[in-house]
């Protein structure tokens, strides 16, 4: 393999595809997007496959902890507690990262954010930047901004690097490339590679094990040679200063480790107020999300560690929409995400619409409350969100930080429907409709959904009635949710299957995608 | 400092009128009555295996054989060249065929040419088989245990701890560390785990009781 990947050539063929990054503005609202989607049999097959598997891994070690429920209360107090008395502790994390040597930068909204960061790495006079996963930085579209100044930002996480690669958009907080298989893989990376780097190697099969090998080919030289990097946080530990980012691949330890300058964009809602906080959080996350005791690298860093690492670290604190999520007394508990995506792994509209349905690099069940607060419900791609669930409780259950979605999804449905505007309106009925209206859709996954009972009003409260009242909210047996998960999971789908529908054909499923 | 500091502050005040102006951070309750950590086993033996479900090659030996041990597994491995630490201990490769070099500031691509890494520990917990790193004795820093593909880590039986809430007050916060539950891993194709992406692709744990 030629080393030789940074020739004039190969660098301005990745500066076309970075500047023809694919947005998710503009979407279409909800309904018409999922309609979309569960037309693609390719598309719903891969999500039943992924999110049976994860979360039959995550039920077995949440399984293990018998404190899970006390966990969760802890995670859920502790995070109340920090947005309660935000101001204070996002003084003292500015203060405690300063203290450690980095530099805190206050962000109020995207542009502001990105001109920052692309501030910063002009300062460093590098033209390439090596990124980790990060919700953040995607909210912002950071790429498309470097882009612009010329500066290109190569993603480095597999799954981001697969969507990066294809000019996709990401469909899943924790795997954003969940919607591919592994012979869509393997056709972007053979097509793709050359053009960001490392071209694919000769006969790339589509053995899971022999496309990470070519991920790590092609991302070595550029790991090792880079300067600058851009990372997100998990959790920002307001008594220390300290940054914690958990991943499996890697690729974070090196762009956390082997660059000259760090970048972190860190929403304002990721602090914690103390070290031993942690306890809490890093039991809850790794099973919670990839179904894992622990994940393979967790780093934490404080500042600057002399002879260790960066030597040059800026927290870019990002406000952008968060203060007016944080000013609503029943959304507010949106903030308390920690992102661990088993909402959307056990959500059925979720499962059937996939990631890209919701318009937004924020998804499933936390999306449908997150998006809308972030960047209200003007407009009828917002205003659908809070209509694209049945309210079966599902997601409430399985949150490690206990967030009521269910109660934040009707509170924003009020709002909606109480808003002058029969656009926003009309997208938002669409979307009820196709979700209500859905008994063929959500089958058996959302007639189970009885542990959900007592949150679902028969009766939508407030302004929202005017359409409840002429709509049945679906009927909801005794059944539980998860002895439903548990019974219809007991038996491995055949490819094709579809438990979920038991009175269709599963020939659809065969096709290949478009 | 730059940006909107002010302003972004003042908005997330302007959020929270509804919070009593006496009220203390302190006055949030937070419940704290999960465990310290979970009845599932002999701490030693819970690690080992643990470990061993991440796929990590496990050893556990008494003192006296632990040069035996490290010896063996880098002859094993094939490794002819391995870094450590400049103060990790003589005798651990007192038996080893394999070249040791002390890491001096080697750069990336002395590093990476590197057949290996040996290194010890601060702290390693058992119920969620990690380990972890914070630059101190034997450690090295964060470069030395990435960019080698084969990592010995050298455990002693009294850094075991049982549980997370257990680790955290023996780490300080004031070091980059590095938390390490098995060998590096994907799960991004199909949700199928692969072991080995971008750091070490073999981890091997000696366990020294
Ligand atoms: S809302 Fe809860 S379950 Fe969903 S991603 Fe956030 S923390 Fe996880």
């Amino acid at each position: 393999m030629s080393p030789d990947h940074s020739s004039p050539g190969a660098g301005h063929a990745a500066q076309d595809r970075a500047a023809g990054h694919a947005t998710f503005l503009g979407m279409l609202p909800f309904p018409e997007a999922a309609e979309r989607a569960v037309g693609d049999s390719q598309l719903r097959h891969n999500l039943r496959m992924a999110t049976r598997t994860i979360r039959h891994k995550r039920e077995e070690v949440v399984g293990e902890l018998d404190d899970w429920s006390a966990l969760r209360a802890a995670g859920k107090a502790v995070k109340d507690r920090t947005l309660r008395h935000l101001d204070t502790y996002l003084e003292r994390l500015e203060a405690a990262v300063t203290a450690a040597g980095g530099r805190v930068h206050w962000a109020a909204d995207a542009a502001e954010a990105n001109e920052i960061v692309t501030g910063l790495v002009r300062a460093t006079g590098e033209t390439d930047v090596v990124k980790v996963k990060s919700m953040a930085t995607q909210e912002i579209e950071l790429n498309e901004a470097l882009a612009q100044a010329g500066i290109i930002a190569y993603e480095t996480d597999l799954a981001e690097l697969i969507v990066q690669l294809s000019d996709d958009l990401p469909s899943h907080i924790l795997v954003p490339a969940i919607h591919r298989n592994r012979a869509e893989i393997r056709e972007i990376f053979r097509d793709r590679m050359a053009a960001w780097g490392v071209a694919a190697p000769e006969g790339l099969g589509d053995d899971p094990r022999a496309l990470a090998e070519a991920a790590r080919v092609h991302l070595r030289e550029r790991f090792l040679r880079s300067r600058v990097a851009i990372s997100g946080a998990n959790f920002a530990v307001a008594d220390t200063g300290t940054m914690v980012v958990l991943e499996s691949e890697g690729n974070g330890r090196m762009c956390l480790t082997l660059p000259q300058t760090l970048i972190s964009v860190v929403g304002i809602e990721k602090v914690v107020p103390t070290w031993s906080d942690l306890e809490v959080f890093l039991q809850l996350l790794p099973r919670s999300s990839t179904g894992e005791r622990m994940n393979p690298y967790t780093s934490t860093w404080t500042g600057v560690a002399p002879g260790d690492g960066p030597q040059e670290f800026h927290l870019v604190l990002l406000d952008n929409g968060r203060s007016d999520v944080l000013a609503d007394e029943v959304g507010r508990q949106a903030l308390r995400c920690i992102r661990c995506s088993a909402c959307l792994n056990i959500c059925p509209v979720y499962e059937r619409t996939g990631g890209h349905a919701y318009g937004s690099v924020y998804p499933g069940p936390i999306g449908a409350i997150l998006t809308p607060q972030l960047r209200g419900t003007a407009s009828a791609q917002e205003a659908s969100l809070p209509y694209a669930s049945s309210l079966c409780g599902a997601c409430y259950e399985v949150c490690p930080v206990a967030i009521d979605i269910p109660e934040v999804l009707v509170h924003l449905r009020e709002e909606v429907a109480a808003s002058p505007g029969h656009r926003a309106e009309k997208a938002a009925m669409g979307a009820a409709g196709w979700v209500l209206g859905g008994e063929r859709r959500l089958g058996a996954a959302q007639r189970a959904a009885s542990a959900a009972r007592s949150v679902v009003p028969r009766r939508m409260p407030g302004p929202a009635s005017a359409w409840t009242d002429t709509r049945d909210i679906p009927e909801i047996p005794e059944e539980s949710f998860r002895a439903w998960w548990r019974r219809e999971g007991a038996a491995e789908p055949a490819p094709g299957a579809d438990p979920a529908e038991p009175g269709r054909s599963g020939g659809d499923e065969e096709g290949g995608r478009r | 400092m730059s940006g909107s500091r002010e302003r972004v502050l003042a908005r997330v005040r302007a959020a929270l009128a509804d919070v009593p102006a006496g009220e203390a951070p302190e006055d949030v309750a937070v419940p704290r009555d999960y465990a310290p950590a979970h009845d599932q086993g002999e701490t030693t033996a819970l690690f080992a295996e643990r470990l061993e479900d991440y796929k990590a090659l496990v050893h556990r030996t008494p003192p006296e054989g632990l040069a035996a041990t490290v010896a063996r597994a880098l002859a094993r491995r094939g490794a002819g060249r391995v870094a450590a630490a400049e103060d990790a201990p003589e005798d651990w490769f007192a038996q080893a065929e394999a070249e040791v070099v002390r890491d001096g500031g080697l750069d990336v691509a002395g590093l990476d040419r590197m057949d290996g890494v040996v290194t010890g520990c601060a702290v390693a917990v058992a119920e969620t088989g990690t380990i972890v790193l914070d630059g101190g004795r034997a450690q090295g820093r964060r470069a030395l245990t990435l960019i080698p593909d084969y990592h010995l880590c050298v455990v002693r039986g009294d850094q075991i701890v049982a549980g997370v809430p257990q680790a955290l007050p023996r780490l300080s916060p004031a070091r980059p560390l590095t938390w390490i539950s098995g060998p590096s891993a994907t799960s991004d194709i199909e949700l199928d785990r692969v072991e080995g992406v971008h750091g070490p692709r073999t981890l091997e744990v000696v366990i020294v009781e």
